[in-house]
C-alpha cells in the first residue's frame, strides 16, 4: 500500500528535478554570457582608471560617479574599497555615495540577463529608476550627515 | 526566454574574437579571469539551483499570491526586503528563482524591492563601517530600504499594464 503511494512522490521529485535542471540549462548561456562580459569590461577598463574621471564639483561629480558605478561589473567590495580611496583623496562625499549606490543597484553589465529572464521593460524602468535614485540618496545621505553634525 | 540567451553568448564570443584580433594578451587576461569568477560562482549557483527545486516541489502559486502577491500586504513588502538583504551571490545567479516566482503570482514591486535590497550587503557592513563609519553606513542603509519601497512602487505603477502583457515571461 505505502509502495503504491510513494510511486507518485517519486513521480513527482523526479518530474520536479528535471523541470529546474531544464530552467537551469536555459539560463546557462546568459550566466556565460555574464561573467565572459565582466571579464572582458574589467580587463579593458580596470576601476583603478576612475581615480581621474573625479575632481570637478560636487554635482558633476555625483553624475560621473553614479554613470561609473552603473557600468562597473566588479565585486562590491572592489566598490567599497575604490570609493574609500576614492574618498582619502578628496573626492566629494556625495560623489563616493552615488558611486557605492549605483554600484549595487544599477546592472549595466547584467541587463541582458535580466531583461530575458524578468522582462525588458521591467529591466530598462528598473535601473533607470535606480540610476536616479543613486544620485538622490548621495545628496540625502550627505545632507543628513552634515545635519547629523 | 527562447534563443535570447544563446543569442547573448554569442554576441559576447564574438566580441572576445574581436578584442583578441585587436589585443590577444588581454583578452586571455579576461577569459582567465572569467573562468576564475564562473569557479567562484559554483556554490551559489548550486544554493540557487536547490533553492529553485525546493521552490518547484513545495512552493504553490497560491502561498506566493498569499505571501509575496498582490495582497500579500506588509507580510510581502517585509519578506521582499529581508529577503534581498539575505541573498548571497552575484544578482544574475537570482534571476531565475524571481522569474520562476513571478510566473506563480510574485508581485512585480516585490521583485524590485529583492532586487533593490540586494545592494545592502550585510555580510560585508563591517567593511563599509571600517571605511565610511557607523553613522554614513546606518544612514546610507536606511536610506536605500526607504528608496527600495519607493522604486517598488513606482515600478509597479509606471509598468503594470505593459509588464503584464509581455510575452517573454
Amino acid at each position: 500500500m505505502s509502495k503504491q503511494k510513494g510511486c507518485p512522490e517519486n513521480h513527482q521529485l523526479v518530474q520536479t528535478l528535471k523541470k529546474t535542471v531544464s530552467m537551469f540549462v536555459g539560463i546557462l548561456p546568459i550566466l556565460a554570457g555574464v561573467l565572459l562580459l565582466t571579464g572582458l569590461l574589467l580587463e579593458y577598463f580596470p576601476v583603478e582608471s576612475a581615480a581621474g574621471w573625479f575632481g570637478n564639483n560636487d554635482i558633476l561629480d555625483a553624475l560621473t560617479g553614479t554613470v561609473f558605478g552603473s557600468v562597473a561589473a566588479g565585486h562590491p567590495l572592489t566598490g567599497y574599497v575604490l570609493g574609500g580611496e576614492l574618498l582619502a583623496n578628496g573626492i566629494s562625499l556625495v560623489a563616493v555615495t552615488a558611486l557605492l549606490v549605483s554600484w549595487v543597484t544599477v546592472g549595466s553589465v547584467q541587463f541582458p540577463a535580466e531583461a530575458l529572464m524578468l522582462g525588458r521593460r521591467f529591466a530598462l524602468y528598473r535601473n533607470l529608476l535606480c540610476f536616479g535614485f543613486s544620485i538622490l540618496i548621495a545628496i540625502l545621505t550627505t545632507a543628513t550627515l552634515q545635519l547629523l553634525g | 526566454m527562447g534563443h535570447g540567451g544563446a543569442i547573448f553568448l554569442l554576441i559576447v564570443v564574438c566580441l572576445y574574437a574581436l578584442a583578441s584580433l585587436v589585443d590577444t594578451e588581454h583578452t586571455l587576461n579576461a577569459l582567465a579571469f572569467s573562468t576564475r569568477l564562473i569557479y567562484q560562482l559554483l556554490p551559489v549557483l548550486l544554493l540557487v539551483f536547490v533553492l529553485i527545486f525546493l521552490s518547484n516541489l513545495l512552493v504553490k502559486p497560491n502561498w506566493v499570491r498569499a505571501n509575496v502577491g498582490r495582497d500579500s500586504g506588509v507580510r510581502g513588502w517585509v519578506i521582499a526586503v529581508i529577503g534581498g538583504m539575505l541573498s548571497v551571490g552575484p544578482i544574475y545567479a537570482w534571476f531565475a528563482l524571481l522569474r520562476d516566482l513571478k510566473t506563480k503570482g510574485m508581485r512585480t514591486a516585490l521583485i524590485a524591492v529583492f532586487l533593490y535590497n540586494r545592494g545592502i550587503k550585510l555580510p560585508l557592513l563591517p567593511l563599509m563601517i571600517h571605511y565610511f563609519g557607523m553613522a554614513y553606513t546606518l544612514v546610507l542603509a536606511a536610506y536605500m530600504m526607504l528608496f527600495s519601497l519607493l522604486g517598488g512602487v513606482l515600478l509597479e505603477k509606471i509598468s503594470e499594464d505593459q509588464i503584464a502583457t509581455e510575452d517573454e515571461i
